[in-house]
Protein backbone atom coordinates (compact mmCIF):
# COMPACT_ATOMS: atom_id res chain seq x y z
CA UNK A 1 0.00 0.00 0.00
CA UNK A 2 1.15 3.55 -0.74
CA UNK A 3 0.20 7.54 -0.37
CA UNK A 4 0.05 9.06 -3.33
CA UNK A 5 0.15 12.47 -3.29
CA UNK A 6 -1.40 14.02 -6.11
CA UNK A 7 -0.06 17.98 -6.50
CA UNK A 8 -2.75 20.66 -6.55
CA UNK A 9 -1.50 24.04 -7.03
CA UNK A 10 -4.47 25.70 -8.83
CA UNK A 11 -3.40 24.97 -12.40
CA UNK A 12 -6.20 23.18 -14.16
CA UNK A 13 -8.34 19.99 -14.05
CA UNK A 14 -7.31 17.14 -11.50
CA UNK A 15 -10.48 15.81 -11.82
CA UNK A 16 -9.22 13.19 -14.65
CA UNK A 17 -6.02 12.59 -13.25
CA UNK A 18 -7.72 11.69 -9.81
CA UNK A 19 -10.16 8.74 -11.45
CA UNK A 20 -7.76 7.90 -13.35
CA UNK A 21 -5.19 7.00 -10.79
CA UNK A 22 -8.22 5.51 -8.36
CA UNK A 23 -8.96 3.39 -11.00
CA UNK A 24 -6.09 1.37 -11.51
CA UNK A 25 -5.25 1.54 -7.53
CA UNK A 26 -4.97 -1.13 -4.88
CA UNK A 27 -7.83 -0.92 -1.96
CA UNK A 28 -4.90 -0.16 0.26
CA UNK A 29 -3.65 2.33 -1.61
CA UNK A 30 -4.32 6.12 -0.56
CA UNK A 31 -4.98 9.07 -2.97
CA UNK A 32 -4.74 12.53 -1.76
CA UNK A 33 -4.99 15.06 -3.95
CA UNK A 34 -3.04 18.46 -2.05
CA UNK A 35 -1.47 21.76 -1.90
CA UNK A 36 0.30 21.07 1.15
CA UNK A 37 3.87 20.59 1.60
CA UNK A 38 3.51 18.51 4.72
CA UNK A 39 1.22 16.13 3.01
CA UNK A 40 3.84 15.71 0.18
CA UNK A 41 6.37 15.37 2.46
CA UNK A 42 4.89 12.34 4.08
CA UNK A 43 3.63 10.78 0.55
CA UNK A 44 5.20 7.70 -0.78
CA UNK A 45 5.01 8.63 -4.28
CA UNK A 46 3.97 11.92 -6.04
CA UNK A 47 2.13 12.99 -9.16
CA UNK A 48 2.52 16.34 -10.56
CA UNK A 49 0.07 17.42 -12.86
CA UNK A 50 -0.50 21.14 -14.62
CA UNK A 51 -1.84 22.75 -17.58
CA UNK A 52 -1.85 26.45 -18.61
CA UNK A 53 1.11 28.88 -19.62
CA UNK A 54 4.74 28.27 -18.09
CA UNK A 55 4.43 31.41 -15.79
CA UNK A 56 1.37 31.42 -14.69
CA UNK A 57 2.13 27.77 -13.51
CA UNK A 58 4.93 28.76 -11.96
CA UNK A 59 3.70 31.65 -10.25
CA UNK A 60 0.76 29.23 -8.79
CA UNK A 61 3.90 27.18 -7.63
CA UNK A 62 5.13 30.18 -5.57
CA UNK A 63 1.99 31.40 -4.56
CA UNK A 64 1.53 28.26 -3.25
CA UNK A 65 4.88 28.14 -1.60
CA UNK A 66 5.50 24.42 -3.37
CA UNK A 67 8.35 24.42 -4.96
CA UNK A 68 10.93 23.21 -2.26
CA UNK A 69 8.32 20.42 -1.85
CA UNK A 70 8.46 19.69 -5.78
CA UNK A 71 12.04 19.41 -5.56
CA UNK A 72 12.45 17.63 -2.08
CA UNK A 73 10.01 14.46 -3.84
CA UNK A 74 11.39 14.81 -7.14
CA UNK A 75 15.05 13.74 -5.52
CA UNK A 76 14.02 11.03 -3.39
CA UNK A 77 10.67 9.57 -4.28
CA UNK A 78 8.91 7.98 -7.05
CA UNK A 79 7.45 10.85 -8.90
CA UNK A 80 5.44 11.63 -12.25
CA UNK A 81 5.41 14.39 -14.09
CA UNK A 82 2.92 15.07 -16.72
CA UNK A 83 1.97 17.85 -19.36
CA UNK A 84 3.66 21.40 -18.01
CA UNK A 85 4.42 18.69 -14.88
CA UNK A 86 7.52 17.75 -17.29
CA UNK A 87 8.10 21.33 -18.73
CA UNK A 88 8.38 23.13 -15.92
CA UNK A 89 11.50 20.32 -14.39
CA UNK A 90 13.33 22.10 -17.03
CA UNK A 91 15.46 25.21 -16.83
CA UNK A 92 13.43 27.39 -18.65
CA UNK A 93 10.63 27.90 -20.99
CA UNK A 94 10.52 30.18 -24.54
CA UNK A 95 6.83 30.97 -22.95
CA UNK A 96 5.36 34.20 -21.79
CA UNK A 97 8.67 35.59 -23.22
CA UNK A 98 10.91 33.20 -20.96
CA UNK A 99 10.13 31.78 -17.33
CA UNK A 100 12.93 30.71 -15.43
CA UNK A 101 11.41 26.70 -14.59
CA UNK A 102 12.71 24.76 -11.90
CA UNK A 103 15.54 23.77 -13.12
CA UNK A 104 16.29 20.15 -11.78
CA UNK A 105 17.04 19.21 -16.06
CA UNK A 106 19.51 20.52 -18.24
CA UNK A 107 17.02 21.82 -21.34
CA UNK A 108 14.46 24.17 -22.15
CA UNK A 109 10.91 24.23 -23.29
CA UNK A 110 10.11 25.51 -27.01
CA UNK A 111 7.83 26.69 -29.35
CA UNK A 112 6.39 24.15 -31.86
CA UNK A 113 5.74 26.97 -33.72
CA UNK A 114 9.47 27.84 -34.41
CA UNK A 115 10.49 24.65 -35.30
CA UNK A 116 7.81 23.99 -38.02
CA UNK A 117 5.97 25.64 -40.59
CA UNK A 118 2.46 26.11 -39.00
CA UNK A 119 -0.36 25.40 -41.82
CA UNK A 120 -2.69 22.71 -43.52
CA UNK A 121 -0.17 21.88 -46.47
CA UNK A 122 1.83 18.74 -46.89
CA UNK A 123 4.76 19.56 -45.06
CA UNK A 124 3.37 21.91 -42.41
CA UNK A 125 1.68 20.94 -38.92
CA UNK A 126 -1.04 22.62 -36.59
CA UNK A 127 -0.40 24.18 -33.31
CA UNK A 128 -1.17 23.13 -31.29
CA UNK A 129 0.01 19.74 -31.34
CA UNK A 130 -3.25 17.95 -30.06
CA UNK A 131 -4.21 14.01 -30.76
CA UNK A 132 -2.71 10.54 -30.60
CA UNK A 133 0.80 10.44 -31.55
CA UNK A 134 3.34 7.37 -30.64
CA UNK A 135 5.94 7.46 -28.29
CA UNK A 136 9.09 5.67 -29.22
CA UNK A 137 10.36 4.08 -26.05
CA UNK A 138 14.33 5.54 -25.32
CA UNK A 139 14.98 3.76 -22.59
CA UNK A 140 14.24 0.21 -20.91
CA UNK A 141 12.52 1.43 -18.21
CA UNK A 142 9.86 -0.28 -15.26
CA UNK A 143 7.18 2.40 -16.65
CA UNK A 144 7.14 0.74 -19.81
CA UNK A 145 6.23 -2.19 -18.71
CA UNK A 146 3.73 -3.83 -20.68
CA UNK A 147 3.20 -0.92 -22.63
CA UNK A 148 4.31 -1.90 -26.57
CA UNK A 149 6.92 0.24 -28.63
CA UNK A 150 5.15 2.85 -30.66
CA UNK A 151 2.10 3.16 -28.41
CA UNK A 152 -0.18 5.84 -28.77
CA UNK A 153 -0.85 8.45 -26.09
CA UNK A 154 -2.92 11.60 -25.67
CA UNK A 155 -0.64 15.06 -26.48
CA UNK A 156 -2.38 18.36 -26.48
CA UNK A 157 0.76 21.06 -26.37
CA UNK A 158 2.06 24.23 -28.31
CA UNK A 159 5.70 23.62 -26.39
CA UNK A 160 7.67 20.83 -26.00
CA UNK A 161 11.20 19.78 -24.04
CA UNK A 162 14.55 20.30 -25.61
CA UNK A 163 17.72 18.26 -24.04
CA UNK A 164 21.40 17.65 -24.68
CA UNK A 165 21.38 15.05 -22.10
CA UNK A 166 20.71 11.82 -24.17
CA UNK A 167 20.56 9.95 -21.06
CA UNK A 168 18.06 11.92 -19.24
CA UNK A 169 15.29 11.04 -23.02
CA UNK A 170 13.55 8.08 -22.11
CA UNK A 171 10.65 8.93 -25.08
CA UNK A 172 10.63 10.53 -28.43
CA UNK A 173 7.77 11.67 -30.65
CA UNK A 174 7.61 12.90 -34.33
CA UNK A 175 5.87 16.04 -35.35
CA UNK A 176 7.70 17.67 -37.74
CA UNK A 177 10.87 17.12 -36.00
CA UNK A 178 10.99 14.45 -33.22
CA UNK A 179 11.03 15.95 -29.77
CA UNK A 180 11.23 14.54 -26.49
CA UNK A 181 8.34 13.46 -25.07
CA UNK A 182 9.45 11.52 -21.55
CA UNK A 183 11.85 11.84 -19.41
CA UNK A 184 13.19 9.84 -16.73
CA UNK A 185 16.36 9.77 -14.40
CA UNK A 186 16.44 8.16 -10.95
CA UNK A 187 13.33 8.45 -9.36
CA UNK A 188 11.74 10.42 -11.77
CA UNK A 189 9.80 10.14 -14.90
CA UNK A 190 7.68 12.69 -16.49
CA UNK A 191 5.81 12.79 -20.16
CA UNK A 192 4.38 15.77 -22.00
CA UNK A 193 1.02 13.65 -22.74
CA UNK A 194 -1.65 12.55 -20.66
CA UNK A 195 -1.96 8.87 -19.33
CA UNK A 196 -5.39 9.68 -17.93
CA UNK A 197 -6.60 10.01 -21.09
CA UNK A 198 -4.59 8.04 -23.11
CA UNK A 199 -6.98 4.72 -23.00
CA UNK A 200 -5.31 1.54 -22.06
CA UNK A 201 -1.97 2.67 -22.55
CA UNK A 202 -2.25 5.33 -20.08
CA UNK A 203 -4.04 3.48 -17.14
CA UNK A 204 -1.26 0.63 -17.89
CA UNK A 205 1.18 3.44 -17.32
CA UNK A 206 0.08 4.78 -14.25
CA UNK A 207 -0.49 1.15 -12.93
CA UNK A 208 2.89 0.77 -13.22
CA UNK A 209 3.78 4.28 -11.82
CA UNK A 210 1.98 2.77 -8.34
CA UNK A 211 4.23 -0.43 -8.56
CA UNK A 212 7.23 1.41 -9.10
CA UNK A 213 9.52 1.28 -6.57
CA UNK A 214 11.59 4.68 -7.85
CA UNK A 215 14.36 2.29 -9.04
CA UNK A 216 14.68 2.68 -12.82
CA UNK A 217 16.64 -0.71 -13.73
CA UNK A 218 13.92 -3.02 -15.43
CA UNK A 219 13.81 -6.88 -13.63
CA UNK B 1 4.74 7.73 -37.30
CA UNK B 2 2.72 10.26 -36.84
CA UNK B 3 -0.14 12.45 -35.67
CA UNK B 4 -3.26 10.44 -35.61
CA UNK B 5 -6.11 11.40 -37.24
CA UNK B 6 -8.82 10.93 -34.49
CA UNK B 7 -12.60 9.31 -35.19
CA UNK B 8 -15.20 11.29 -32.90
CA UNK B 9 -18.62 9.59 -32.22
CA UNK B 10 -21.26 12.32 -31.07
CA UNK B 11 -23.52 11.95 -28.96
CA UNK B 12 -27.07 14.28 -28.39
CA UNK B 13 -27.86 14.45 -24.65
CA UNK B 14 -31.17 15.26 -23.16
CA UNK B 15 -31.43 15.65 -19.69
CA UNK B 16 -29.36 13.67 -19.44
CA UNK B 17 -29.93 10.84 -21.10
CA UNK B 18 -28.49 9.95 -24.83
CA UNK B 19 -31.23 10.67 -27.08
CA UNK B 20 -31.90 9.84 -31.07
CA UNK B 21 -31.73 6.43 -30.31
CA UNK B 22 -28.62 4.11 -29.79
CA UNK B 23 -29.08 0.94 -30.94
CA UNK B 24 -26.48 -1.47 -30.17
CA UNK B 25 -27.72 -4.99 -29.02
CA UNK B 26 -25.59 -5.43 -26.53
CA UNK B 27 -26.62 -2.78 -24.36
CA UNK B 28 -28.84 -2.64 -21.57
CA UNK B 29 -29.49 0.97 -21.58
CA UNK B 30 -29.09 2.53 -24.72
CA UNK B 31 -30.18 5.81 -23.35
CA UNK B 32 -26.83 5.81 -20.55
CA UNK B 33 -23.94 8.16 -21.70
CA UNK B 34 -21.58 5.74 -19.47
CA UNK B 35 -22.39 2.63 -21.07
CA UNK B 36 -22.27 4.42 -24.39
CA UNK B 37 -18.98 6.02 -23.80
CA UNK B 38 -17.96 2.88 -22.87
CA UNK B 39 -18.51 0.68 -25.33
CA UNK B 40 -16.88 3.48 -27.72
CA UNK B 41 -13.58 3.84 -25.88
CA UNK B 42 -13.86 -0.01 -26.40
CA UNK B 43 -14.30 0.12 -29.75
CA UNK B 44 -11.45 2.26 -30.12
CA UNK B 45 -13.08 5.71 -30.30
CA UNK B 46 -10.02 8.69 -30.16
CA UNK B 47 -12.25 10.93 -28.28
CA UNK B 48 -16.21 11.29 -27.22
CA UNK B 49 -18.18 14.68 -28.06
CA UNK B 50 -21.35 14.90 -25.94
CA UNK B 51 -23.85 17.63 -27.77
CA UNK B 52 -26.29 19.00 -25.07
CA UNK B 53 -29.24 19.42 -26.79
CA UNK B 54 -31.24 20.01 -23.03
CA UNK B 55 -33.64 22.59 -24.19
CA UNK B 56 -34.54 24.10 -20.12
CA UNK B 57 -31.82 25.52 -17.91
CA UNK B 58 -32.72 23.86 -14.78
CA UNK B 59 -31.13 20.92 -16.36
CA UNK B 60 -27.53 22.34 -16.77
CA UNK B 61 -26.62 20.75 -13.92
CA UNK B 62 -27.52 17.22 -15.31
CA UNK B 63 -24.96 17.76 -18.02
CA UNK B 64 -22.14 18.14 -15.23
CA UNK B 65 -23.02 14.83 -13.84
CA UNK B 66 -22.98 13.20 -16.74
CA UNK B 67 -19.69 14.18 -17.33
CA UNK B 68 -18.10 13.30 -14.29
CA UNK B 69 -19.91 9.76 -14.29
CA UNK B 70 -18.55 9.41 -17.69
CA UNK B 71 -14.92 11.05 -16.82
CA UNK B 72 -14.60 8.88 -13.79
CA UNK B 73 -15.01 5.68 -15.96
CA UNK B 74 -13.97 6.19 -19.73
CA UNK B 75 -9.98 7.77 -20.02
CA UNK B 76 -9.95 9.21 -23.38
CA UNK B 77 -10.74 13.33 -24.35
CA UNK B 78 -14.28 14.58 -23.52
CA UNK B 79 -16.01 17.66 -25.34
CA UNK B 80 -18.99 19.03 -24.30
CA UNK B 81 -21.34 21.65 -26.05
CA UNK B 82 -24.13 23.06 -26.23
CA UNK B 83 -25.80 26.23 -24.60
CA UNK B 84 -22.22 27.37 -23.14
CA UNK B 85 -22.50 31.12 -22.45
CA UNK B 86 -20.52 32.03 -19.65
CA UNK B 87 -16.85 31.10 -18.58
CA UNK B 88 -18.12 29.70 -15.52
CA UNK B 89 -19.97 27.23 -17.04
CA UNK B 90 -16.64 26.14 -18.83
CA UNK B 91 -14.69 25.36 -15.89
CA UNK B 92 -17.32 23.78 -14.47
CA UNK B 93 -17.33 21.63 -17.03
CA UNK B 94 -13.88 21.10 -17.25
CA UNK B 95 -13.68 20.70 -13.78
CA UNK B 96 -16.56 17.65 -14.06
CA UNK B 97 -13.37 16.16 -15.96
CA UNK B 98 -14.08 17.62 -19.96
CA UNK B 99 -10.60 18.60 -21.73
CA UNK B 100 -12.70 21.09 -24.15
CA UNK B 101 -16.02 22.61 -24.56
CA UNK B 102 -17.78 23.52 -27.86
CA UNK B 103 -18.94 27.30 -28.11
CA UNK B 104 -21.18 27.79 -30.80
CA UNK B 105 -23.75 30.65 -30.65
CA UNK B 106 -22.81 32.28 -28.02
CA UNK B 107 -19.34 32.86 -30.25
CA UNK B 108 -21.61 33.98 -32.96
CA UNK B 109 -23.15 36.47 -30.21
CA UNK B 110 -20.20 37.68 -28.94
CA UNK B 111 -16.80 36.64 -30.04
CA UNK B 112 -14.97 38.25 -27.44
CA UNK B 113 -16.33 35.32 -25.44
CA UNK B 114 -14.23 32.96 -26.81
CA UNK B 115 -11.14 35.29 -26.18
CA UNK B 116 -12.39 35.84 -22.41
CA UNK B 117 -12.75 31.96 -22.77
CA UNK B 118 -9.65 30.96 -23.76
CA UNK B 119 -7.69 33.52 -21.88
CA UNK B 120 -9.00 31.84 -18.61
CA UNK B 121 -8.64 28.49 -19.56
CA UNK B 122 -6.32 27.87 -22.53
CA UNK B 123 -7.16 27.88 -26.40
CA UNK B 124 -6.45 23.98 -26.47
CA UNK B 125 -9.86 23.61 -24.16
CA UNK B 126 -11.75 25.84 -26.70
CA UNK B 127 -13.97 24.08 -29.46
CA UNK B 128 -15.37 27.02 -31.94
CA UNK B 129 -18.11 25.05 -33.71
CA UNK B 130 -19.22 26.52 -36.91
CA UNK B 131 -22.84 25.53 -38.68
CA UNK B 132 -21.80 26.64 -42.33
CA UNK B 133 -24.23 26.61 -45.41
CA UNK B 134 -23.06 27.26 -48.69
CA UNK B 135 -24.79 30.65 -50.39
CA UNK B 136 -23.00 30.78 -53.83
CA UNK B 137 -24.87 29.85 -56.57
CA UNK B 138 -23.83 26.87 -58.47
CA UNK B 139 -21.24 28.29 -61.47
CA UNK B 140 -19.60 31.24 -58.74
CA UNK B 141 -16.71 30.99 -56.31
CA UNK B 142 -17.94 29.22 -53.64
CA UNK B 143 -18.95 30.82 -50.60
CA UNK B 144 -20.18 29.92 -46.85
CA UNK B 145 -21.77 31.74 -44.52
CA UNK B 146 -22.51 31.29 -40.76
CA UNK B 147 -26.21 29.96 -39.82
CA UNK B 148 -27.43 29.59 -36.17
CA UNK B 149 -30.81 28.34 -35.18
CA UNK B 150 -29.76 24.62 -36.60
CA UNK B 151 -29.53 26.26 -40.38
CA UNK B 152 -32.31 28.22 -39.87
CA UNK B 153 -30.76 31.90 -39.14
CA UNK B 154 -28.20 33.59 -41.65
CA UNK B 155 -25.78 35.93 -39.95
CA UNK B 156 -24.23 37.44 -43.01
CA UNK B 157 -20.81 36.13 -41.58
CA UNK B 158 -18.34 34.57 -44.41
CA UNK B 159 -17.45 31.32 -42.98
CA UNK B 160 -13.56 31.25 -43.73
CA UNK B 161 -12.97 34.77 -42.98
CA UNK B 162 -14.90 33.62 -39.26
CA UNK B 163 -13.01 30.85 -38.81
CA UNK B 164 -9.88 32.61 -39.05
CA UNK B 165 -11.00 35.08 -36.97
CA UNK B 166 -12.22 32.49 -34.14
CA UNK B 167 -8.39 31.08 -34.17
CA UNK B 168 -7.12 35.13 -33.55
CA UNK B 169 -9.44 35.19 -30.71
CA UNK B 170 -8.40 31.84 -29.16
CA UNK B 171 -9.94 28.72 -30.24
CA UNK B 172 -8.19 26.00 -30.09
CA UNK B 173 -9.71 23.92 -32.41
CA UNK B 174 -12.61 24.01 -34.90
CA UNK B 175 -15.70 21.80 -35.04
CA UNK B 176 -17.04 22.20 -38.40
CA UNK B 177 -20.54 21.38 -39.30
CA UNK B 178 -22.30 21.37 -42.96
CA UNK B 179 -25.40 22.30 -42.61
CA UNK B 180 -26.36 21.46 -46.47
CA UNK B 181 -25.23 17.54 -45.19
CA UNK B 182 -26.00 17.54 -41.71
CA UNK B 183 -28.72 14.40 -41.61
CA UNK B 184 -28.25 13.56 -45.46
CA UNK B 185 -25.57 10.65 -45.30
CA UNK B 186 -24.33 11.47 -48.25
CA UNK B 187 -21.08 12.53 -47.10
CA UNK B 188 -18.60 15.96 -45.84
CA UNK B 189 -19.49 19.20 -47.90
CA UNK B 190 -15.20 18.49 -49.15
CA UNK B 191 -14.98 22.06 -50.76
CA UNK B 192 -15.88 23.13 -47.29
CA UNK B 193 -14.09 20.90 -44.92
CA UNK B 194 -10.89 21.62 -47.51
CA UNK B 195 -11.28 25.32 -47.68
CA UNK B 196 -11.60 26.02 -44.21
CA UNK B 197 -8.75 23.44 -43.17
CA UNK B 198 -6.24 25.50 -45.27
CA UNK B 199 -7.45 28.39 -43.90
CA UNK B 200 -6.34 28.04 -40.84
CA UNK B 201 -3.43 26.78 -38.99
CA UNK B 202 -5.65 24.97 -35.82
CA UNK B 203 -7.10 21.62 -35.87
CA UNK B 204 -10.08 21.10 -37.89
CA UNK B 205 -13.06 18.46 -37.45
CA UNK B 206 -15.39 17.32 -39.92
CA UNK B 207 -19.14 17.47 -39.63
CA UNK B 208 -22.42 16.66 -41.23
CA UNK B 209 -23.00 14.32 -44.21
CA UNK B 210 -21.33 11.09 -43.04
CA UNK B 211 -23.04 7.75 -44.44
CA UNK B 212 -20.36 5.41 -45.44
CA UNK B 213 -16.71 4.76 -44.16
CA UNK B 214 -15.18 6.31 -47.68
CA UNK B 215 -16.75 9.53 -46.30
CA UNK B 216 -14.90 9.41 -43.38
CA UNK B 217 -11.42 8.90 -45.09
CA UNK B 218 -12.68 11.54 -47.73
CA UNK B 219 -12.77 13.96 -45.07
CA UNK B 220 -9.19 13.43 -44.07
CA UNK B 221 -7.34 12.73 -47.38
CA UNK B 222 -9.67 15.38 -50.00
CA UNK B 223 -11.14 17.49 -46.87
CA UNK B 224 -7.90 17.56 -45.06
CA UNK B 225 -9.65 17.45 -42.17
CA UNK B 226 -8.03 16.54 -38.82
CA UNK B 227 -10.88 14.67 -37.23
CA UNK B 228 -14.35 13.23 -38.46
CA UNK B 229 -17.50 13.62 -36.07
CA UNK B 230 -19.88 11.09 -36.92
CA UNK B 231 -23.04 10.05 -34.90
CA UNK B 232 -25.69 7.79 -36.68
CA UNK B 233 -23.69 5.54 -38.64
CA UNK B 234 -21.87 4.26 -35.30
CA UNK B 235 -25.05 4.99 -33.03
CA UNK B 236 -27.26 2.27 -35.10
CA UNK B 237 -24.17 -0.12 -35.20
CA UNK B 238 -24.07 -0.27 -39.11
CA UNK B 239 -20.14 0.49 -38.14
CA UNK B 240 -18.23 -0.04 -35.75
CA UNK B 241 -15.33 2.59 -34.57
CA UNK B 242 -13.01 -0.21 -35.79
CA UNK B 243 -13.97 -1.05 -38.60
CA UNK B 244 -13.83 2.64 -39.72
CA UNK B 245 -10.04 2.83 -38.70
CA UNK B 246 -9.70 0.31 -40.57
CA UNK B 247 -10.60 1.34 -43.03
CA UNK B 248 -9.02 4.77 -42.93
CA UNK B 249 -5.68 2.80 -42.43
CA UNK B 250 -5.92 0.97 -45.75
CA UNK B 251 -6.40 3.92 -47.28
CA UNK B 252 -2.96 4.90 -45.81
CA UNK B 253 -4.35 7.68 -43.41
CA UNK B 254 -2.69 7.32 -39.88
CA UNK B 255 -5.20 6.06 -37.44
CA UNK B 256 -4.69 4.49 -33.63
CA UNK B 257 -5.43 1.35 -34.06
Amino acid sequence: MSNIAIIDYGMGNLFSVTKAVEHVAGSSDKIVVTSDADKISTSDKVIFPGQGAAKDCMSALQQCDLQAAIIDAASQKPFLGICMGMQVLMQMSEENNGVDCLGMYQGSVKYFGNHLSIGSGDNSFKVPHMGWNCIEQQQRHPLWKDISESSYFYFVHSYFVSTDNENLIAGTTSYGPTFTSVIAQDNVFAMQCHPEKSAQAGLQLLKNFLNWNGSNTVN
Amino acid sequence: MTLAKRIIPCLDVDAGRVVKGVKFIDIRDAGDPVEIAKRYDHEGADEITFLDITASSDNRETMVHVVEQVASEVFIPLTVGGGIRKVEDIRTLLNAGADKVGINTAAVFNPEFVKQASDKVGSQCIVVAIDAKQVSSEGETKRWEIFTHGGRKPTGLDALEWAQKMQDFGAGEILLTSMDRDGTKIGFDLALTRAVSEAVGIPVIASGGVGTLAHLADGVTIGKADAVLAASIFHFGEYTIQQAKNYMAEQGIAVRL
